[in-house]
């Protein structure tokens, strides 16, 4: 066998590459984020508005953007586009299909968290003759928030783990970085422990923060 | 006609690696659950950041590592032990935590009600304790097979032979037609289709674990 160098120096030298790989991850994730975040709270509006077709079409969306497995809905978005004449790269095709999969779990998060408020409140807008508009802004969404930050938070981690996904598509992020390294080097066990670690350095402080955030916000009440 | 059989042909593989993976981790989430809420602290932080590793580093990363970091000459893992093994350790993690929350939920007035009894600590703790646990992660459980489910796709990127790879196989054949695009529409939606009976189960067993308390 081949004498390995030391293992510290042989991840010195993959690193750069695998931060270049990282920036892009946190890439996918922060455009899904910001596209899929409005995008589920259009969706849970739709779901619980009170206009029957509206309603139909938004749990059908949301129905089928959670029940496919996110690497399919990445096929379907990458491959099958082009079929009807919509070309795409992979970047944004991998946005589209992580933004849609996102925005339906954060569409029934909001959902939930909306519903855990209590009706009077509801009835208490209604009897201070404030618009149905503002009583859902002002008076139920922030209290909403409350159980909605935490697991909005657990669903981001979530989404800056499925932009691995992406690697299949040939995005140049973390694993598609630590696959060429591997290909390159054959130390597959050590190149994807260093890329596991790269992962866990973002999502480890996450899950505490969001864990903290949990207890301090159930705290309040 | 032929993409659906095609597809179908790997639903055994998709069952196959989400039941193994299921039952792994249903396992080892046990003992994981204990180490998460032992009073002794070196051991709890020990399991906590192993949890939180099993969770926070994506599948598909432990699936390579298993199944590329860990082949030499002498020894060497297959595809589908990988993909087994990699769901059933993170399955473990995420069971753990779910497992640890419902005994974190039992109310404490039922820990001391059953020591005051001078029922036996292990007697209490799974004739007692467990069953009401069962009754709070229950839906928690359901939810997370289902999502096991839907990840067990990702077994498909070290080519082991379930749903997506042969409707990508199908796919690269038929390439730039709608041929090309029907596996993953019909895979996407035979995933929609199973997880309505893991709905349902849990429903159901639910229903009956509410019966039994009252």
């Amino acid at each position: 066998m081949v004498p390995k160098e030391p293992l510290l120096q042989f991840w010195g030298e993959g690193l750069p590459n695998m931060l270049h790989g990282l920036q892009i991850s946190a890439a996918l994730a922060g455009v899904s984020m910001i596209i899929g975040l409005p995008l589920g709270l259009l969706f849970c509006m739709m779901v619980m508005g009170r206009n029957r077709v509206v309603s139909t079409i938004g749990l059908v969306i949301v129905e089928i953007g959670r029940g496919m497995p996110a690497l399919i809905i990445l096929y379907l978005v990458y491959f099958g586009l082009p079929s009807f004449g919509i070309l795409l790269e992979s970047f944004p095709s991998a946005i589209i299909a992580l933004a849609w999969n996102y925005s339906c779990y954060c569409s029934e998060i909001f959902r939930a968290g909306i519903q855990a408020v209590p009706g009077g409140q509801n009835e208490a807008g209604d009897a201070l003759g404030l618009d149905d508009r503002i009583t859902f802004f002002y008076v139920i969404l922030p209290q909403a928030f409350r159980s909605i930050i935490p697991a909005l938070l657990g669903q981001t981690i979530l989404l800056f783990q499925d932009t691995s996904l992406a690697y299949t598509v040939a995005v140049p992020e973390l694993m598609k970085e630590a696959y060429t390294y591997g290909s390159t080097t054959f130390q597959y066990l050590r190149v994807f422990v260093l890329a596991g670690l790269c992962y866990a350095v973002v999502t480890l402080p996450a899950s505490w923060i969001t864990r903290w955030l949990e207890r301090r916000l159930a705290l309040s009440y | 006609m032929e993409p659906l059989l095609v597809v179908l042909s790997g639903l055994p593989m998709t069952l196959l690696i989400t039941v193994a993976a299921f039952a792994i981790g249903a396992v080892l989430g046990i003992p994981m659950a204990l180490g998460l809420r032992t009073g002794i602290a070196p051991v709890r932080w020990i399991v906590r950041l192993a949890v939180d590793l099993l969770r926070g580093i994506p599948m598909i990363v432990w699936l390579f590592l298993l199944k590329f970091g860990l082949s030499t000459p002498t020894f060497r893992i297959t595809a589908l032990e990988a993909a087994i093994f990699g769901l059933g350790l993170i399955s473990a993690g995420y069971l753990a935590d779910i497992y640890r929350g419902g005994l974190q939920a039992v109310p404490k007035g039922q820990y001391e009600a059953a020591a005051a009894l001078g029922i036996p600590g292990v007697v209490s703790f799974f004739g007692v304790i467990v069953p009401q646990a069962a009754r709070i992660v229950s839906p928690s459980i359901a939810t997370y097979a289902i999502g096991l489910l839907k990840n067990s796709s990702i077994a498909s990127t070290i080519a082991v032979a379930e749903m997506v790879f042969m409707a990508q196989g199908y796919a690269k054949q038929n390439i730039n037609s709608v041929a090309g695009v029907m596996p993953y529409a019909i895979a996407g939606l035979l995933y929609i289709l199973l997880s309505i009976p893991i709905a349902m189960l849990s429903r159901k067993l639910d229903a009956n674990l509410r019966k039994a308390v009252i």
